[in-house]
């Protein structure tokens, strides 16, 4: 049976959201499996609301997921893993960094961010996985590698090898090669 | 598990796939104007040997350079955004007429559910309204071979090819097959053919005889074409369709017959007639206007589509299930959180402008790029957006509408690209019929909204080569504007004087507020001093978060807390400033009273 899935990557515009997914997506199909990921570029980039669709599989058609149907979610902004909750079914896996990035409305007062954001997940019974992608980031030396540590965390759940993990980020991302590499072993320590 | 199993295969984006396929089918001539989501092409075509690729200012001139190269005998690729095609709509209608010698294609990439657009404007209708060719790839890999196919149509054919990609092939990535590269067939050369070339009457009736010929051939072609293939299936329904909407049909109904339309026009009607005489009904599929639908009903074929099929926005997969009543599941409501709209970025030399702006009283026609976001609260201050260059037209009708009472009360809002683009016209008619309205053109050196193209004010071409940069004042002044400004918009004090002192004045005037976008690689290299607050002389008054920067976040304070900070009860919270994020333009220290705000290396 040739494993098949999809992966939405979300986020806040500049948080590295298309290299996490441009990693994974180079992980897959060094498995032999087909692949489609869907991008939005232009406006909402500035900082705005950035979300990626990753499948795969044995012949990929559409390269959206449809709602409900998101196996994990790799969420860069806690808020923003809610935002995306009609695509989730009840037995997805998230991953969520919990830092928090204030959306215009909440950084000029005029609303309030939410406390209650995971809860929106448990209470729904879907497996969330929080981490603070920033301070294990911190701890290997290199700030830039939260995106590597999200990726580290889905990485446990996917059909691929963590050594065909290991080799494309040798492959796409030579420079701070240890960094990297620390960034998504600690990422995988969370889920595995 | 295996490897990759095909070696000379990439992992390429619809739009490198485009710019693989032209290097591969031989063009040496490639213009175009960036728009989301056409841009990438040209981005990467650039940087394949032996093609000349170039910026135009605006989509117009990019065809205009596109038909020269072609007339000498190139193979060209054009390429633009779905609204960029209205602009080059003048020339578009004419090539039809005048053909071709080396191959053009025209890429219109079309952008259903406006991700980064004015309008979802459906532009398979131009096809049929300038009597073009139409292909429509469905994937990264299709669109590689497609777009070969589409030069040999277009020489075969003696015509223009249009190209529609939508945001959903143009930015989705997989798996391409690639190729080597082949000379065009024709030899480059000065090749005088005024009967085909100089569209006066006499010339033109005649080749709009060659046109009705081209369309009969054309028509008989698509029938055999490949491309338009069935895929044979269930004959409960039979779906047509093409584009992106093909792959979502494949997904919702995998067992379904599919006749899939690569040649959007002209259609294949026979193969069509032939399909829906095998199934027991006929579905048409596709977004936006009932394109398909119309041309094959009027063939006198029976189907149904956007009767069921929504007509506005994207599709996909669960949306056509839904339509078609097909059983979908529970969903999770979405849960009610505070938006998050994209915003300008910290250090963004747009704000301090219309930060000090929106104090005015002022109609602000706006117009198209990252100053759009203007509009979004709290800085509120733009009113109206209507496409390239439409600010400087709008301002002056505005001007012209209020008569006697325009005095100081519109203004225009440019970036330098859109100026280049379509503005220039506007301001010659604001001074020839003497307009009283104040033209801001915001000058950051960039097309920045669709990822820092250069422009003809930048100073280097598409290869980062040095070129000549247009002087906007010079410009502006051969024009005829008399007061022409330049002024920083990181200064608010003189902007705010040179903002009020040109927006009074009773005839037009152009200010260019100058400074770099932030997210030019110098500027991020350029060492950052960021700024921080200073706690104890904050007093909550709220002013600088009302700049609306990413880096400044409103705290707020309970009574009970602010005492614990040893402010007064009644102060409702405080600005914190974000030093990872801060930039340290200056703009919020410019705007704040209480000495509240100063380097964050001084106040830790």
């Amino acid at each position: 049976m040739i494993p098949s899935g999809n992966i939405l990557f979300c986020g806040v515009g500049g948080q590295g959201i298309l290299l996490a997914s441009e990693i994974t997506a180079f992980a897959l199909l060094e498995c032999g499996l087909d692949a489609k990921k869907s991008e939005v570029h232009g406006m909402a980039q500035r900082g705005g609301s950035v979300v990626a669709h990753l499948r795969y599989g044995k012949k990929v058609y559409s390269p959206l997921i449809d709602p409900g149907q998101a196996d994990f979610v790799v969420a860069f902004e806690t808020m923003e893993a809610v935002r995306y909750l009609p695509f989730l079914h009840k037995d997805s896996k998230v991953i969520v960094n919990t830092h928090q990035i204030a959306p215009p409305a909440v950084a000029t007062g005029k609303m309030v961010y939410p406390t209650d954001l995971l809860s929106q997940l448990t209470s729904r019974n879907i497996s969330v996985f929080p981490l603070d992608g920033f301070s294990i980031a911190k701890k290997v030396g290199e700030i830039r590698t939260a995106n590597l540590v999200l990726v580290g965390a889905l990485s446990t759940f996917l059909p691929v090898a963590e050594d065909v993990f290991l080799e494309v980020l040798q492959k796409r991302i030579p420079r701070k090669l240890d960094e990297n590499i620390a960034a998504f072993k600690e990422g995988r320590t969370i889920t595995a | 598990m295996t490897k990759v199993s095909s070696k000379n295969k990439q992992w390429l984006s619809g739009n490198e796939a485009i710019a693989r396929a032209a290097w591969e089918a031989g063009v040496t001539v490639a213009s175009g104007y960036p728009g989301t989501p056409s841009t990438e092409i040209l981005e990467n075509l650039c940087t394949y040997k032996d093609v000349y690729t170039e910026w135009a200012p605006n989509e117009k001139v990019a065809l205009e350079v596109g038909m020269g190269a072609s007339f000498a005998g190139a193979r060209v690729l054009v390429t633009m955004k779905h609204v960029g095609l209205n602009v080059a709509a003048d020339p578009l209608f004419t090539a039809s007429y005048t053909g071709v010698r080396g191959g053009i294609v025209i890429i219109t990439a079309d952008d259903p559910e406006m991700h980064s657009s004015q309008n979802e404007q459906d532009n398979r209708h131009y096809a049929y309204a300038a009597k073009l060719p139409m292909l429509e790839p469905s994937d990264p890999a299709e669109a590689r071979e497609m777009l070969k196919k589409a030069f040999e149509i277009s020489e075969e054919f003696d015509t223009p090819v249009l190209f529609r990609t939508t945001t959903r092939v143009a930015h989705v990535k997989g798996l391409v097959a690639t190729g080597k590269r082949k000379k065009g067939p024709v030899a480059v050369a000065i090749e005088k053919m005024p009967a085909k070339f100089v569209m006066l009457p006499g010339n033109a009736r005649m080749r709009r005889r060659s046109i009705a010929e081209r369309m009969e051939k054309l028509a008989a072609f698509v029938e055999t074409f490949a491309a338009n293939r069935i895929d044979k299936g269930d004959k409960k329904i039979g779906f047509i369709t093409g584009g992106i909407s093909y792959l979502y049909v494949k997904e919702a109904f995998p067992k379904a017959s599919v006749l899939k339309i690569a040649t959007t026009w002209p259609l294949p009607f026979n193969k069509i007639r032939d399909f829906a005489a095998q199934v027991d009904e006929v579905v048409i599929v596709e977004e936006l206007d009932p394109f398909l639908e119309t041309h094959i009903k009027a063939a006198g074929i029976a189907c149904t589509g956007k009767d069921k099929i929504p007509a506005m926005g994207e599709l996909n997969p669960f949306i056509i299930k839904k339509a078609l009543g097909q059983e979908i599941g529970d969903i999770f409501a979405p849960v009610d959180i505070p938006p998050r709209p994209p915003n300008m970025c910290p250090g963004c030399p747009h704000r301090g402008l219309f930060y000090n702006l929106a104090k005015y009283d002022v109609f602000i026609a706006g117009d198209i790029g990252c100053y759009t976001l203007g509009f979004l609260p709290p800085l509120s201050a733009m009113d109206s957006c209507v496409c390239m260059g439409a600010s400087i037209g709008v301002a002056h009708g505005m001007d012209k509408a209020l008569g006697d009472k325009a005095q100081g009360k519109t203004v225009a809002v440019i970036g330098d690209s859109t100026f280049m683009h379509s503005g220039i016209t506007g301001l010659v008619n604001m001074v020839y019929n003497k307009s009283m309205s104040t033209v801001i053109i915001l000058d950051n050196r960039i097309t920045a909204m669709t990822g820092h193209q250069a422009n003809p004010a930048s100073g280097s071409t598409i290869t980062g080569e040095p070129a000549n940069a247009v002087d906007l004042t010079e410009l502006c002044r051969a024009i005829g504007v008399q007061h022409v400004r330049t002024v920083n918009p990181h200064d608010f004090k003189e902007c705010k004087k040179v903002l009020k002192e040109e927006i009074e004045r009773p005839e037009p005037s152009v200010i260019i507020a100058q400074a770099p976008c932030v997210l030019l690689p110098e500027e991020r290299r350029r060492p950052k001093t960021p700024l921080t607050t200073i706690l104890d002389n904050c007093t909550g008054c709220g002013t600088c978060v009302r700049l609306g920067c990413p880096a400044i976040n409103w705290v707020p304070l309970t009574a009970a807390e602010a005492k614990k900070m040893g402010k007064k009860e009644k102060q409702k919270g405080y600005a914190r400033i974000s030093v990872e994020m801060c930039n340290g333009c200056g703009q919020c220290l410019a705007v704040c009273k209480f000495k509240a705000i100063g380097k964050a290396e001084d106040n830790k």
